[in-house]
This record gives C-alpha cells, sequence and structure tokens, in this order.
C-alpha cells in the first residue's frame, strides 16, 4: 500500500512539474508578448498622491489606490488565461502528490528535505493562486511558478528519500503547526520579494535608464507594486513571527530549552529582523523606495538559504533534513 | 492625528521638526548634548540601522559552532584552525551571543526602543482622550468622497449616521461647518495600542528571558536502570546555575528509571531498519517525603515536577562489568554508561579500577548490541537493540592519574603511560565477552565478566521561573503585531448640506493614516447604511 501511494505521489509530482514547464513558458511568452504590444494596454493602477490634508496640526499623507485596477481582471491575454490555468491544473496535482506522500507516511508529509521542499512549493504556488482573488498579480506567474520548478527538480533529485517512520523529536503536533506556518509566511515572502523585484525594474526604467524590458510598461507602477509588496510581507511576517514562538515552544518540549542559538533557530531570527527593518525602513525616510525593496529581496533571500545552505552544510540540531 | 507621537522621522510624521537637530546643532551644552544623541538614537534611522545591524551580527555565531550548544564542536575547531581560532577567541565569536558587541548592538536597540515606546505611549493616551478633530470643509478632495439625498432634515440625518459610527466602533464628535451640521468620527486608536503592545512586549520578552536566565538552572545526570537522579547540587555530572541562583532554588525530590523502553523498526525489508520508533522512560518520581509516583517522559513529553521539568536528551547502553581479583573476591561490579557513536548504538566505554587488584588497571571497550563481522574483518553494529551483543575491551595497566587528577575525564583514558596487557599491542589479544561469559585476565589479575546491559538515559533538568512569562509576552508580541498591521486606521465624515430648495445632500468621505485598500468601500457602506435607516425613519 505504501508503495503504491509513493508511486502516485511521485508519478503526479512528475506530471505536475510537466505541467508547470508548459505553464512557465506561457507566462513568459505572455510577458513578451506585452512587450509587443506595449500601448495597446493601459497602465493600470496609478497611485494618486492627494496633497498633504492640514488636520489637527498634522500632516497625513493618503493614497488614494485606483480601485479599478485592484479588480482581479476576470480576462487578460490568451497566453495569461492559458498560463494560469495550466498552473492551477498542475497545481491539483502537485497537492495530490503532497497528499499521496502523506498517506503513503502516515503522518504530515513534511518531515525531510524532499517532503519539505514538495510541500512548501504545493503551498507557495497555492498562494500564488489564491492571492489573485485579492489582486490580480498574474504577471509574477513566470517568476512563481518558476521558481517552483526549480526547487522541486532539485528536491526530486538531489533531496529524494523513502518514506520513513519520524524519528522522536519530530513526533509532535508542532511539526504540524510550526512547518506548515513556515511555509506559508514563505509564499507570502515570495510574492514580496517577486514583486520587489519588478518594482526596482520599474524605479529603474522610470528614472530614465533605460531597462530593455518592454512589459514593465503593462505592469502597475513602482509605488504600487511596493504597496502590494508591503501588504503581502506584512502578511507573511505575521506568519514568520507565529513560525518564530512555535519554534520556540516546540524546542522546548523537544530539546529543554526554548531558545538555544542552534544555527536553524539564528536563522529564523536572522530573517525575522531583517523583515522587521524592512517595515521600519518603509517608515523611514529617506529609505521607502527602492532600498526597502532590496530589503524584502534580501529577506527572501536569506529564507532560501535558511532552507538550503544552512540545513545541508550547517551543524545544528535541526538534522532532519534525512539526506 | 498620531504622527505627532511618531519618532522624528517616521516617513509619515510631520516635516515641522525635521530640522530640529540640526537648528540647535552649534550652540550645544553637555544636556544638549546628551539631548541631541538621545534624539539620536531613538530615532527610526538608528532602530532601523540597529536591527540590520543585529541581523548580521547574529552570522558569525551560526558559521562557528558555539560553546553553548556545541562545546565539542568548539574544541575540534580550534584543532582544526590553530591560526584562526585565537584570533575568533579573541572576538568572542565562539560565545557570540552572549559577546560584548552582540550585547551592545541588542541593549542599545533596547534603549532606543524603550526611548521610543515611553513618549509614544503617553501620546496615544492624549489622543485617546481627544475629541476627533473638526470636519474639513471641503470633503471632495478626500478619499472616497459620495453623496446622497436625504429624506430626512439635516439635524436628524446627522443624529443618525452619528447613531451608525458609534455602533461601527467610531469615536464621534458633532459640529457645525459652515453653518452645516456634520459629524467627524475616528477609529482604529487599537492601531497605535497594538503597535505600543508590540514594542513594549518585546521589552518584556527580553526581560523575561534575563530573569529566567538569572534565577533558573540546567542540570544533568546520566542515569542507568535501577538508579535514581536526585535533584541535588552533588548528583548532577553537570550544572549551569544561573547568575541569582541560591542552593534553596533546588527542591528536593529524586527520580529513579525503573526502566527504558526504546522502540526500533524491526521490519527487515524496510529501508528503516533499526530507525527509532519511540523512545519511553519509565520513571519513579519521589517529591520531598512524598509518596513515590510512577510516570513517563518521553521526547517531546517531559516530566513537569516542583517547579522544574525533566526531559529525555540521550540514551544508550551501561554494561555491568564484574571484575574478580585472583582469589575470586569480586572488586567491582557496576555499570558503566557508554557512548553511543551510531544510530546502531556501537558504542565506546572507559573503565577504570584503581583498587582492588595488584594493579592498577584501565579498560577501553567497544560495545556492539548486535555484532557482525565487515567485510574488512572488523565489528560493528547492525540494529540498536540487544540481538548480538559483544563487548571487546583492551586492558591495560599502571597508573591511571585518578589521584593526581591526570585522570579525571570519566570518559577518556590517557593511555600514554600504561601499559597494554590485552589487545592488538599485547601479547594477549583484544577481550570479547557476549552476555554472561567471563574470561582470565592476563598476568593472574583476575577474571572479567559481562554480567548484565542495562540501559541509560541522560536527563536534562531545568528550572526556569519567568519562561511562562516568555510565552505570554511572545504572544503578545504576535497579538499586538497583527492588531497594529491589520486594524485601519480612519476618519469618517458625513455633513448635510441643505440647499436652497430645502433639500438635504449627505456627504460621505473618509480618510486613512498609511496603507488602507479598504477605505473606498468603507465610507460607500456607511453611505449605504445611512441612507436605507433615514428610509425606515421616514416611513416609520
Ligand atoms: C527590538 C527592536 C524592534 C523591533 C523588532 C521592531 C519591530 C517592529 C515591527 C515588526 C513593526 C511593525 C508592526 C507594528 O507596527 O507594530 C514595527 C513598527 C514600528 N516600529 Fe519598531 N521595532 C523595534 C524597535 C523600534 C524602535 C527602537 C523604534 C523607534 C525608533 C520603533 C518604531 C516603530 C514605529 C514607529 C513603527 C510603526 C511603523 C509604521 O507606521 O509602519 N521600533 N516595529
Amino acid at each position: 500500500m505504501t508503495e503504491n501511494f509513493v508511486l502516485y505521489s511521485n508519478i503526479a509530482v512528475y506530471s505536475a512539474m510537466a505541467i508547470y514547464t508548459i505553464a512557465f513558458i506561457m507566462f513568459t511568452l505572455d510577458l513578451s508578448r506585452r512587450s509587443a504590444n506595449v500601448g495597446a494596454t493601459a497602465e493600470v493602477g496609478a497611485t494618486i498622491r492627494v496633497g498633504q490634508l492640514a488636520s489637527a496640526g498634522s500632516t497625513d499623507l493618503l493614497e488614494r489606490v485606483d480601485s479599478s485596477a485592484t479588480a482581479p481582471a476576470a480576462k487578460g491575454p490568451r497566453y495569461l488565461r492559458a498560463a494560469f490555468a495550466l498552473t492551477a491544473f498542475g497545481w491539483a496535482l502537485h497537492v495530490g502528490a503532497v497528499f499521496f506522500r502523506g498517506f503513503a507516511a502516515g503522518r504530515v508529509p513534511w518531515a525531510n528535505m524532499f517532503e519539505f521542499t514538495l510541500t512548501a512549493t504545493a503551498i507557495i504556488v497555492g498562494v500564488f493562486l489564491l492571492v489573485q482573488v485579492w489582486q490580480d498579480l498574474r504577471f509574477l506567474g513566470s517568476f512563481v511558478v518558476g521558481f517552483s520548478l526549480i526547487a522541486l527538480g532539485v528536491g526530486t533529485t538531489n533531496f529524494y528519500v523513502d518514506v520513513v517512520p519520524l524519528p522522536p523529536a519530530l513526533q509532535s503536533a508542532w511539526l504540524v503547526i510550526h512547518v506548515f506556518v513556515a511555509s506559508l509566511g514563505t509564499g507570502f515572502f515570495a510574492l514580496g520579494a517577486a514583486l520587489s523585484v519588478v518594482q526596482l525594474l520599474q524605479a529603474r526604467r522610470a528614472a530614465g535608464k533605460a531597462v530593455g524590458l518592454k512589459f514593465l510598461d503593462t505592469l502597475p507602477a513602482a509605488d504600487k507594486l511596493e504597496n502590494l509588496a508591503y501588504r503581502l510581507i506584512v502578511v507573511g511576517f505575521v506568519f514568520w513571527t507565529f513560525t518564530l514562538i512555535a519554534g520556540a515552544v516546540w524546542a522546548e518540549r523537544a530539546w529543554g530549552r526554548y531558545w538555544g542559538w542552534d544555527t536553524k533557530e539564528v536563522w529564523t531570527f536572522i530573517i525575522w529582523t531583517i523583515f522587521a527593518g524592512y517595515i521600519h525602513a518603509r517608515a523611514t525616510r529617506g529609505w521607502r523606495g527602492s532600498r526597502s525593496a532590496w530589503l524584502a529581496i534580501i529577506g527572501f533571500g536569506a529564507v532560501v538559504f535558511n532552507f538550503t545552505i544552512v540545513n545541508l552544510f550547517f551543524k545544528g540540531l535541526h538534522a532532519y533534513s534525512g539526506l | 492625528m498620531t504622527d505627532s507621537s511618531r519618532p522624528s522621522d517616521h516617513f509619515d510624521s510631520s516635516a515641522a521638526r525635521k530640522g530640529d537637530d540640526r537648528v540647535v546643532q552649534p550652540k550645544l551644552g553637555p544636556i544638549g548634548y546628551l539631548r541631541f544623541f538621545w534624539r539620536q538614537l531613538t530615532s527610526m534611522k538608528t532602530a532601523l540601522f540597529l536591527l540590520l545591524l543585529l541581523a548580521i551580527a547574529a552570522i558569525p555565531g551560526s558559521l562557528v559552532p558555539q560553546v553553548s550548544s556545541d562545546p565539542n564542536g568548539v574544541i575540534q575547531f580550534k584543532a582544526n584552525n590553530p591560526t584562526l581560532a585565537p584570533i575568533l577567541e579573541t572576538f568572542q565569536v565562539f560565545t557570540t551571543y552572549s559577546s560584548v558587541w552582540f550585547s551592545a548592538i541588542y541593549l542599545l536597540l533596547f534603549v532606543s526602543l524603550i526611548g521610543c515606546v515611553i513618549p509614544r505611549t503617553r501620546h496615544h493616551f492624549d489622543a485617546l482622550r481627544a475629541r476627533p478633530p473638526k470636519t474639513p470643509a471641503n470633503l471632495q478632495r478626500l478619499e472616497g468622497f459620495t453623496t446622497r439625498s436625504s429624506p430626512a432634515a439635516a439635524e436628524a440625518a446627522i443624529a443618525v449616521g452619528q447613531q451608525l459610527l458609534k455602533r461601527q466602533g467610531y469615536r464621534t464628535e458633532l459640529y457645525t461647518i459652515n453653518g452645516s451640521p456634520t459629524v467627524s468620527a475616528e477609529r482604529g486608536y487599537l492601531r497605535e495600542t497594538g503597535n505600543l503592545v508590540f514594542h513594549s512586549a518585546l521589552i518584556g520578552v527580553l526581560i523575561a528571558v534575563g530573569l529566567g536566565g538569572g534565577f533558573g538552572y540546567t542540570g544533568q545526570r546520566v542515569v542507568v536502570e535501577g538508579y535514581a537522579l536526585s535533584n541535588s547540587l552533588a548528583s548532577y555530572d553537570s550544572f549551569n546555575p544561573g547568575r541569582f541562583f541560591t542552593d534553596a532554588a533546588l527542591e528536593p525530590y529524586s527520580i529513579g528509571l525503573d526502566s527504558f523502553v526504546p522502540t526500533y523498526d524491526d521490519d527487515l525489508t524496510s529501508s528503516s531498519l533499526g530507525q527509532v520508533l519511540d523512545y519511553t522512560a519509565n520513571v519513579t518520581s519521589t517529591l520531598g517525603g512524598g509518596e513515590p509516583q510512577k510516570a513517563t517522559i518521553k521526547v517531546n513529553e517531559p516530566l513537569a515536577i516542583a517547579g522544574t521539568s525533566v526531559y529525555l536528551l540521550g540514551n544508550g547502553y551501561a554494561p555491568v562489568v564484574t571484575v574478580r581479583d585472583s582469589d575470586g573476591n569480586t572488586v567491582f561490579s557496576q555499570p558503566t554508561a557508554f557512548l553511543p557513536q551510531d544510530a546502531n548504538l556501537f558504542s565506546l566505554g572507559i573503565i577504570k579500577i584503581p583498587d582492588g587488584l595488584k594493579q592498577q588497571i584501565g579498560i577501553r571497550a567497544l560495545f556492539y548490541p548486535t555484532a557482525v563481522l565487515t567485510n574488512l574483518g572488523t565489528l560493528a553494529s547492525s540494529y540498536p537493540d540487544l540481538v548480538n551483543p559483544e563487548l571487546t575491551m583492551e586492558v591495560y595497566t599502571g597508573d591511571l592519574g585518578l589521584d593526581n587528577g591526570r585522570g579525571t575525564n570519566a570518559y577518556a583514558l590517557d593511555t600514554d603511560s600504561l601499559t597494554q596487557i590485552a589487545g592488538r599491542t599485547a601479547d594477549s589479544p583484544t577481550i570479547k565477552l557476549g552476555l554472561g561469559d567471563s574470561i582470565d585476565l592476563p598476568n593472574g589479575l583476575g577474571s572479567i565478566e559481562l554480567t548484565a546491559i542495562p540501559r541509560f538515559v541522560s536527563l536534562d533538568v531545568h528550572h526556569d521561573p519567568a519562561q511562562v512569562w516568555v510565552l505570554i509576552f511572545a504572544i503578545l508580541v504576535l497579538a499586538g503585531l497583527v492588531t497594529s498591521l491589520f486594524i485601519p486606521r480612519r476618519r469618517m465624515w458625513i455633513t448635510a448640506v441643505t440647499a436652497a430648495d430645502g433639500s438635504v445632500g449627505l456627504e460621505y468621505a473618509g480618510l486613512a493614516r498609511g496603507d488602507d485598500p479598504g477605505l473606498n468601500a468603507a465610507v460607500s457602506e456607511i453611505a449605504g447604511k445611512h441612507v436605507d435607516q433615514l428610509g425606515l425613519k421616514v416611513e416609520s
């Protein structure tokens, strides 16, 4: 039975990867088509700064976000729609792979690096799909699907391990909560970082520096992207804060102390601090805009670093890569 | 609004204070300098700088082993990097998180934080008591501006509007602007409250962590089946008291290990054969002079007793070796905890017998719970349980140095000044014993027997009186964070303008601080509800 489930899971994940690959190509084609069609599409989402309002002795800066741009566009370029539909389909298979892995193991499927890669990418793509309800961010498809494809590729070829039982230290409800919420946070940080990258490109373009990416004309302006990134990242930050606390509670149960500066704890803390810095940067004169965008990108870089390099090469108590 | 309570360089704050620091600079006295320094320290830029610095400062400690979490790693690192290690040592990199420079950064950050939170708290209290500000004369310029016509008279419509806003959690105030009645409303004070709770709770976490470390203690003890740990200084193998620890903090109790039961994956076809599925320590605890109580300790389930937690952190075998002299008198018979070397519990042990035999003997022993012969002709353990236990021993004679303190490390045997009498370099071969086997020692010293193979566990006892406070503050951190990030701080206005023809027009608008994507929708919702209610009013 277990072998069957493992087999289904693996078939599902490889199929999902194949479909993601096509989706990735379509997303990229869409961006290049946009470059060709620039001018046909109006720029969406201009942020209108409504002057400074003198009230109660202080000034407020108002940001009016064009509401028409916040509604998810039901339609869109053909490639984009196809890419999005394929992503959703690939995701269904991907989620199936996660569930079958869980059935095979008889527990949550995130107890070693392969399983964690499998599940975390499913959550990242899931966040990407769901966020569209709130805001049309399909233009990030290349980034999100590309990122997940690379992660799945490395995961299935380099991290793959058979289903094995949980070591006693992982036998805890906190495994379920802590890791799941960390993955959710990662999903939001990923989107935030992607938006920040586009924001930096837009800012360069607006500053008159030649960026040979015409599709940028069809994307929201830097201000708007910054606000969107901020809103996603603060959600990620709340999840990350929870992850940190839950991790400490779990460490107290399993290792006898809630905080011991284990390498993984250190990096979780570093990431948390970077994003706390990001939030402050957004409220600090001279740090809004590109500088805070860089912090968002560095923060997400640290998340990826924490999962790859720290897991594989740093010594510590979190020796659960299964490799 | 709250902006005046923000740090002077807060992005959204009024620009009025921007130049302060620079303007006063030339004529600074000592107090002036202090004030200048204080203002710099509590500014948003400094907070940001210190936060990022803290993130960077935390990195070295993750690259280099730390004394606190990996003392053996530190020793090894020093051996491997003889030139680099002293430099790192100077900069306290092996103790990064208690180093002067790391502490300096976070202490500065927290001083900055306190300097930031106190004035903001004061301002926030003022804001909480202040009336919502006058309605702007010109609502058209504002967010979500919308109009409706009112079925009711101006004053009545505004009274209904005020009730509606109140019910939605707004604080309201009535004004008359250019002869038109208007209600001014504000809500979301919780946003700033949450922010202040968040930052204050961070301070709380730091203080609770510090106090807990200061008044608490941790102790480690290896306990063999059939033996007990007692919560007293003499009983621990190692003990780390906090700075303010006194012996009085040790509540007297004992924990006896009745049995330790590991469960291993015994499915021969499985790739995880031998993997641990579960560890259970069955113990009997006795508190003070009270009744003994049975309990279990598992890896994720510590035992709570007398304000301490007792954790199951390690385990292994503690073979009981019985040594008899040439006349058959027992001179040594006790368990020795062996250090596990791999997942199949191949273990290493040192046995020292200074008294009772003609010569002192020291034994370096290897233990294989399930001994198998490898292709290389050496022994290995292929399974962690006792299927085919085998103990091999190299025996040395000479001065063990127990009197002069040289040999005090129970887990090491300094063989430099000893003579091997059984083993690879001796005339007699390495001694091999199965369970119950006995064999004569060389040189007519006597005999040695593997009598029993109990297990041991290593127990960690922790006492941290402030731990629960750390958790409470951590939860407040999270609650404050969510409140401050997701509760919108808004103002809302309704003005009723009576036209020349006597008809009454209602104007609605809002204002947000910072990001508030839902404001437009909130204004039109208020307008819709208001008109609905007015309609009902007029009909009834
Ligand atoms: C231990 C160091 C600190 C950490 C970890 C930290 C973290 C955070 C976080 C996560 C937020 C966003 C959540 C919220 O609004 O409550 C925030 C906001 C804020 N912090 Fe801090 N903070 C620290 C120190 C400081 C200091 C020293 C100041 C004063 C200069 C400060 C001033 C502020 C302000 C004004 C905001 C609101 C920003 C906004 O309007 O978006 N913080 N901080």
